[in-house]
């Protein structure tokens, strides 16, 4: 029997189960096989191939183990009691309005200035109010649609540009990468595709915060960037409220293509809900996200700050395979209370002449737990190629950690490596000098801390790098004395 | 406006302050001299704040308010102001936004309303001219690679700036050169007025040739042993502070 047979046979047998009613409810029962990964191709209507690469990397996921980290710790994760289907939350299952939210987090939406309608969105209620982003996003479009730029749902790209989503889809993270990569090759929910054509500077910062159907992506994203030669695209993903989702478990993944002399920033500011104070419902965020410098001087560009999450692990990375290319990663990443991340970059250098520069700033308060985890290849073929690191923790407070492990692989004996590391505490003559000023020690520790991360916050756009510093400050509240 | 009596506190097991006694009135300059390690710096620090003190008896009132219970940061919003003997180096806080945000931070405290960014770059040139400071320091971070002497402009800036009621100035005139010292006298002294009171902390008469005192204290194993007009830091100048604890001693 030919695979294609077995798998039209499978196909079938769905059938005889009466699979397809169970489709058009709104939840499929925890749990994963190869039923519900078909179920999930079919209920998005995707065309066989997408039917088969999930499959094939569902198949793979079977043959995986999850990965330990030694340096983050959290119950082990059940995955058959992970619902995989992506249907919109239920009304009845959705808290019915903000006194059933966690107070503390309702503070920080107030602090950042959200309205009501907005917050209780980001809390999960069910809202009938349209935002106005919706109208906005609208406009927005259009414009993109002049310049030729593609901005839509990964969903919604498989249908209308199926050739594009063959091409790139899995080129740069294959579903044989790591685990959480193949359990979201095969069960994937939503995300976002952009393509910027040839020659094509997109005229605008996309946001999916702009993204009518952002608000629901689900645990496994998938994010898909290709810009085409000589094109230039900037993308900010995520949002400084704290969001709340029911998923405890996110496994995201996000590829960037670039082709010749193109360039990519992508930056993240990522909050999402840690969990109470014993860190109880906090979000996981184990995430794969890469960059491939494709073609010759192209340029990928990571930036991200991080203060969400109940654990985070992370590592965007750069594949430097064009001659003259570039790779950036520019970080800045705050534990406090239980949260735990490990989190740092890949710059694996291939190609003649490739640079790359590594800021990683790391912020430690309460009991947090940090790690960063840098590795910098230089392969054989690399001549000439640069890396320059720099890593600096900042602890507050004498019962957080911060532990650096940078790897270096050099396979030619031209590179030049530059690594510089730091930590630092926040020091009692600072916070003294500071209030002698006039300034509260809250105030103090911020400015301290905003000045600590300051190279990492130049790279990111304006609007966001003021809401990022504000979100700093906020998240840092409480974390002295 | 600045009342101490029997003021005592230790560090650690160490006695360093022993029973302090000091009146300020309204708009007077009080000069305190005293040897290496007499407690000078500690008397400052106690004074604004700085935790790592056992204030183990005495008081401290000013304007009448225990000034003990206080934060540091409720000192300064009340018009305290300590230029620091060792300024304090703040690796990536830009100079200009570390002084807005203070200067905000005590307006706010004092129900003033917040100088806008345009306002307090004006305010920010008139006080620069007074100290002859070069405005590329703002653009800076707090004190970091500052010379000495630029450190202390500093420190004196900051108190032009913020306007306080009481400045303790600690050795503000040592690491400063001749000319910087003229500087930074002239512009203390163009700070002086009837409401603002200072305590100028040095080993040096030569300050206080231009910044001219009312009183001169002798502060020595934490206590103020001798008081006097400015005539006395003549006096010291001329002979140390050897007679006065050995006449202590006599007494
Ligand atoms: N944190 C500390 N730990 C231990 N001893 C301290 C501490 N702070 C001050 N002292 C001691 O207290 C005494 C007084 O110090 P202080 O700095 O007040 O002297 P000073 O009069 O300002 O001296 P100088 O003229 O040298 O500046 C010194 O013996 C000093 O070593
Ligand atoms: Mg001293």
């Amino acid at each position: 029997m030919t695979s294609t047979q077995a798998v039209d046979d499978i196909v079938k047998s769905e059938y005889e189960h009466g699979f397809t009613t169970e489709i058009e409810s709104d939840t499929l029962p925890p749990g994963l096989d190869e039923d519900v990964v078909r179920a999930i191709s079919k209920r998005k209507g995707e065309p066989e191939f997408m039917t088969e690469l999930r499959l094939k990397a569902y198949r793979h996921w079977l043959t995986m183990t999850e990965p330990e980290w030694p340096a983050v710790d959290y119950p082990k994760i059940d995955f058959q009691a992970i619902s995989y289907f992506s249907a919109p939350k239920r009304p009845e299952d959705a808290p019915k309005s903000l006194d059933e939210i966690d107070p503390a987090l309702l503070e920080t939406y107030n602090k950042l200035g959200i309205p009501i309608e907005e917050q209780k969105a980001l809390a999960g209620i069910a809202v009938d109010a349209v935002f106005d982003s919706v109208s906005v996003a609208t406009t927005f479009r259009e414009t993109l649609a002049e310049a030729g730029v593609i901005f839509c749902s990964i969903s919604e790209a498989v249908h209308d540009c199926p050739e594009l989503i063959r091409q790139y889809m899995g080129s740069v993270v294959p579903h044989t990468d790591n685990y959480y990569a193949a359990l979201n090759a095969a069960v994937f929910s939503d995300g976002t595709f952009v393509y910027v054509p040839k020659g094509v500077r997109c005229p605008m910062e996309l946001s999916t915060y702009f993204r009518i159907n952002a608000r629901n992506t689900g645990q496994f994203e998938r994010t898909l960037i290709v810009a085409e030669e000589g094109s230039y695209v900037s993308y900010l993903e995520g949002c400084t409220a704290p969001q709340r989702d029911e998923n405890q478990l996110h496994a995201a993944v996000v590829e960037l293509i670039a082709l010749e002399g193109a360039e990519i920033k992508y930056s993240t500011v990522q909050n999402w809900y840690p969990g109470d104070e014993q860190g109880k419902g906090g979000i996981y965020n184990f995430v794969t996200k890469r960059g491939d410098c494709r073609g010759a001087r192209s340029k990928i560009s990571w930036t991200q700050v991080e203060t969400g999450s109940a654990i985070t692990w992370k590592y965007p990375s750069c594949l430097l395979r064009g001659e003259d290319s570039v790779g950036e990663f520019y970080s800045v990443a705050v534990t406090k209370g239980r949260q735990q991340a490990d989190t740092g970059t890949k710059m694996i250098h291939i190609g003649k002449g490739t640079r790359s520069t590594i800021v990683s700033k790391g912020i430690s308060a309460g009991q947090g737990r940090q790690t960063y985890r840098g590795l910098v290849r230089i392969g054989q073929r690399a001549e000439g190629a640069r890396n320059h690191t720099q890593c600096d923790s900042l602890l507050i407070g004498d019962r957080c950690t911060a532990n650096t492990f940078p790897y270096i692989e050099v396979k030619h004996p031209s590179a030049q490596m530059e690594h510089e590391a730091t930590t630092s505490k926040i020091s009692d003559d600072e916070l003294f000098y500071c209030r002698s000023r006039g300034l509260t020690e809250e105030d103090a520790v911020s400015m301290i801390v905003n000045g600590f991360c300051k190279e990492v916050f130049n790279e990111l756009p304006m609007e966001f790098a003021v809401e990022a510093q504000k979100l700093l400050s906020i998240s840092l509240e409480g974390a002295v004395g | 406006m600045l009342s101490v009596k029997g003021l005592r506190a230790n560090v650690g097991d160490k006695e360093i302050l022993r029973g302090l006694d000091l009146e300020v009135g309204p708009g007077e300059v009080h000069a305190i001299m005293g040897p290496n390690g007499s407690g000078k710096s500690t008397f400052a620090h106690v004074l604004s704040g700085r935790e790592g003190y056992e204030v183990t008896s005495g008081s401290a009132t000013f304007e009448g308010k225990d000034l003990l219970v206080l934060e540091p940061e409720e000192r300064a919003q009340l018009g305290l102001f300590l230029a620091f003997q060792y300024p304090v180096e703040l690796s990536g806080v830009n100079n200009t936004y570390f002084l807005k945000a203070a200067l905000n931070s005590i307006r706010k405290a004092r129900g003033e309303e917040e100088l806008d960014a345009v306002s307090f770059l004006r305010l920010i040139k008139d006080k620069l001219k007074i100290l002859h400071l070069d405005d590329s320091l703002l653009k800076r971070a707090v004190n970091a690679g500052f010379s000495g002497g630029e450190k202390k402009r500093n420190e004196i800036f900051q108190m032009a700036l913020l306007e306080p009621k009481l400045a303790i100035l600690d050795e503000t005139d040592s690491g400063l050169d001749i000319d910087a010292l003229r500087v930074v006298a002239d512009g203390v002294n163009a700070l002086r007025s009837p409401e603002r009171s200072m305590i100028v902390v040095t080993h040096y008469q030569r300050l206080l040739d231009y910044i001219q005192p009312d009183y001169v204290h002798v502060l020595a194993k934490g206590q103020i042993i001798r008081s006097g007009g400015k005539e006395l830091a003549l006096e010291l100048e001329e002979k140390g502070y050897g007679w006065i604890e050995a006449e202590g001693r006599a007494a």
